[in-house]
């Protein structure tokens, strides 16, 4: 091999290795992307919320709009205690969401959050979120979940109105399921939670 | 001299040097370049005939609304398999066929600069196919989920043998890369004294830039399957929203490969047409220079339009009015080719051997396809047309009778010079008008049942839409038997073809048509003097 040839080679050759770099560089890159527009209402890690520094906005209400859904084969009920809130820019707001495993095994569940309009996702700010971890549930078992919120004062002033939306994903693992097993041997039937449910109390036994 | 005892010697040492070796060994340890370029382009043309079986079966299932012949699970696999077969096995191997077979004669080389790769990166190909397609007979099935293989269809959902499917592409990958660095490494490094750049033919140029695509694009196609090996099989949540990916950023990731493969498709066509147009209009080429511009400004655009694939994902109207306008802008560099193509036969003595009709046909009818592609990129009119027989219509229009008959115009422009024998010209003619009725009647009817709404990739559809279906099967049929005629007029003209001149047509130019025909095993061992009548094309 000619020594011109040689070097063509290795410059093409770190063509290849850079893009294929590049293809795994979009990942973080493409989250980067969404958290900086906001696209996609990708919200952000929790906040701390310091009471004495915050300027509560009271001229201007806020209509936030609170959305559940399960992903695909999840079988688990999921609905927010209210359906609704009017907030004023700078308030700490709690809110509860329920959610209640009708199966009979141990599943884990995870929300993944999201808020429309997209620009307004960035002044949507969390103190605290089921969302941040996972949720197990015992078979019959029903959790309520707790989201401290706060809207940001400079949300821009043409946005009236935020909408909440979470969607609840089955991440069952197989020590979840071996969990199911070992309730199973011990025969225990007995549910630690049974508030607030919408619709007939379903027997789990 | 010991000559009694060693007298064989010199026959073997001679045969070694001055032609190929004998059977079956000929062809799997051969790293002469015409070799592996027969090689490339008869396993393109049964990747072809393979592909095409899949098109019929289509065909034939949507000959009548309702399911006749296949389940909708057996469709799906079928139109996934057409796909990437056509895509993957049929067009770029041709190309990179009709390139190992051409460049070094072009450029007055005596070989390509990586023989031993070569053989190597075409022997890969053989496996990566019979590894694909054998998934179509596991359990479970082949690929089902669209040849742009969508996560999650292609992960959560996908049948079980997804894994050969991923493994066959990354293998078809590493294959590319290989051939597009030999082909870079013999355009800047073999050229004989004297073929500057700017008197390369633009076979040559389309191709350098193509070979720059493939390197840009076909790692970051190895990559994203990579992921979804890693999200089936390890854990990892790269396109799967529960574990903080997102399904989106895989069609982001895929198109980023995705459009840029589109030219890689085209512009190799460009150079070909951009060769047999000016032999058979007896002028040189209408604006070399501009040629070279317009290329690689499309190769340039084609890196930054791929989200005009999925406008209706939601996106942001900023990021639709960009994908829109720089979609459109494509338009001009490829305004100025058809320009110049239609520049070239103005006032050109024309003749019209079967090489010249394909090209005509190609740009007539690649226009009709990029002029489908511009109302696509209309965005807010691609809510209407997005997954419909329309944008089956506009990429048919251009692989089709753009990428294909571009190829099967080469065939038949150079395969004198290949073979030393004419084709025959009556049936090359019968072939052409066969192709040209049956692509037409194929494809234009799905213009209208797309803007109708017909979606695509479905086995059963409306009533409405049974005429122009039925239109379209037969169609299908003309065209695919007709590419078995295609098959008889190479083997006639290799086997009992007239002897060809070494010239072959009497407008050509170029350094390959003043070699004998057909061109010798070894050619230019000694470089030519390039001189200026052979300059361009």
């Amino acid at each position: 091999m000619a020594s011109a040839t040689g070097k063509t080679v290795a410059r093409l050759s770190l063509i290849v290795v850079g893009m294929f770099a590049f293809g795994f560089a979009l990942v973080p890159l493409y989250d980067l992307l969404c958290e900086v527009t906001g696209l996609g209402g990708k919200t952000g890690d929790a906040v701390v919320y310091d009471q004495t520094t915050v300027e509560i906005d009271s001229t201007r209400t806020i209509k936030v709009t609170f959305l559940t859904q399960t992903n695909g084969g999840m079988p688990w009920t999921f609905w927010a205690d209210a359906g609704r809130l009017d907030v004023h820019p700078g308030e700490l707001h709690t809110i509860t969401f329920q959610v209640r495993n009708p199966t009979d095994r141990v599943m884990r569940g995870q929300a993944v959050p999201s808020v429309v309009p997209g620009r307004a996702a960035e002044f949507f700010h969390k103190v605290q979120c089921f969302c941040f971890d996972s949720q197990v549930l015992a078979p019959g078992e029903q959790m309520p979940l707790t989201v401290k919120f706060t809207v940001d004062a400079m949300l821009p002033s043409t946005v009236e109105s935020i909408v909440l939306s979470y969607e609840l994903f089955d991440i069952t693992t197989e020590e979840d399921a071996a969990a199911t097993a070992d309730l199973a041997s011990t025969a225990s039937g007995a549910s630690r939670n049974s508030s607030q449910q919408p619709s007939g109390d379903i027997g789990y036994e | 001299m010991s000559e009694a005892s060693h007298h064989h010697v010199p026959a073997v040492h001679d045969d070694h040097h001055h032609g190929p070796a004998s059977g079956l060994t000929r062809w799997l340890f051969t790293t002469n370049h015409k070799d592996i370029g027969t090689l490339y382009l008869w396993f393109s043309f049964a990747m072809l005939l393979i592909g095409g079986t899949l098109a019929l079966i289509i065909r034939a299932e949507l000959f009548q609304p309702g399911l006749q012949f296949i389940e909708p699970e057996f469709f799906n696999q079928m139109t996934t398999n057409h796909g990437l077969i056509m895509v993957f096995g049929a067009i770029m191997p041709a190309f990179v066929g009709l390139a190992n077979w051409l460049l070094p004669m072009m450029l007055g080389a005596p070989d390509m600069a990586l023989p031993r790769m070569n053989n190597l990166s075409f022997w890969i190909l053989p496996f990566a196919f019979s590894m694909m397609i054998s998934t179509l007979f596991m359990e479970g099935g082949g690929p089902n989920f669209g040849w742009t293989f969508y996560a999650p269809l292609s992960t959560t959902y996908a049948p079980p043998s997804v894994t050969f499917f991923i493994f066959a592409v990354h293998m078809m990958g590493a294959s590319s890369i290989m051939g597009s660095i030999n082909i870079i490494a013999t355009i800047l490094n073999m050229r004989a004294p004297g073929m500057t750049l700017m008197r390369m033919p633009l076979f040559v140029w389309t191709w350098l830039i193509t070979a720059y695509l493939l390197l840009a694009v076909m790692p970051v196609l190895a990559g994203v399957v990579t992921m979804m090996l890693f999200d089936i099989h390890f854990g990892t949540s790269f396109f799967n929203a529960a574990g903080g990916g997102d399904p989106v950023m895989f069609q982001h990731i895929f198109w980023f490969f995705g459009h840029p493969e589109v030219y890689i498709m085209i512009l190799p066509a460009f150079g070909v047409v951009s060769q047999i147009i000016p032999t058979f209009s007896r002028k040189p080429l209408f604006g070399y220079d501009s040629m070279v511009y317009a290329t690689s400004s499309i190769a340039f655009l084609s890196f930054i339009v791929w989200a005009h694939h999925m406008f209706t994902v939601g996106m942001p109207l900023a990021g639709q009015l960009f994908f829109m306008y720089a979609t459109m802008l494509i338009a001009v560099p490829t305004g100025v080719k058809v320009f110049n193509w239609i520049s070239t036969m103005w006032r050109g003595s024309m003749t019209f051997e079967t090489p010249m009709l394909f090209s005509i046909a190609f740009v007539v009818l690649f226009t009709i396809g990029g002029f489908s592609g511009l109302m696509l990129a209309i965005a807010p009119a691609d809510y209407q047309y997005h997954d419909t027989y329309f944008v089956v219509a506009h990429f048919h229009y251009v692989l089709v009778p753009g990428a294909l008959f571009s190829i099967i115009a080469a065939v038949y422009y150079w395969l004198p010079k290949w073979c030393g024998r004419m084709y025959d010209e009556r049936l090359g003619k019968i072939h052409f008008w066969l192709s040209f009725i049956g692509v037409n009647i194929t494809f234009f009817p799905q213009h209208f049942s797309g803007l109708a709404g017909m979606p695509r990739r479905i086995p059963d559809y409306a009533l409405q839409f049974a005429d122009f279906n039925m239109i379209s099967s037969i169609g299908a049929f003309v065209f695919g038997f007709s590419q078995l005629l295609f098959g008889y007029v190479l083997i006639k003209a290799i086997v009992s073809g007239r002897k060809a001149t070494s010239r072959v047509w009497e407008g050509a130019h170029g350094l390959e048509w003043t070699l004998p025909s057909p061109a010798p095993y070894h050619s230019f061992t000694h470089p030519p003097k390039v001189v200026e009548a052979e300059a361009h094309s």
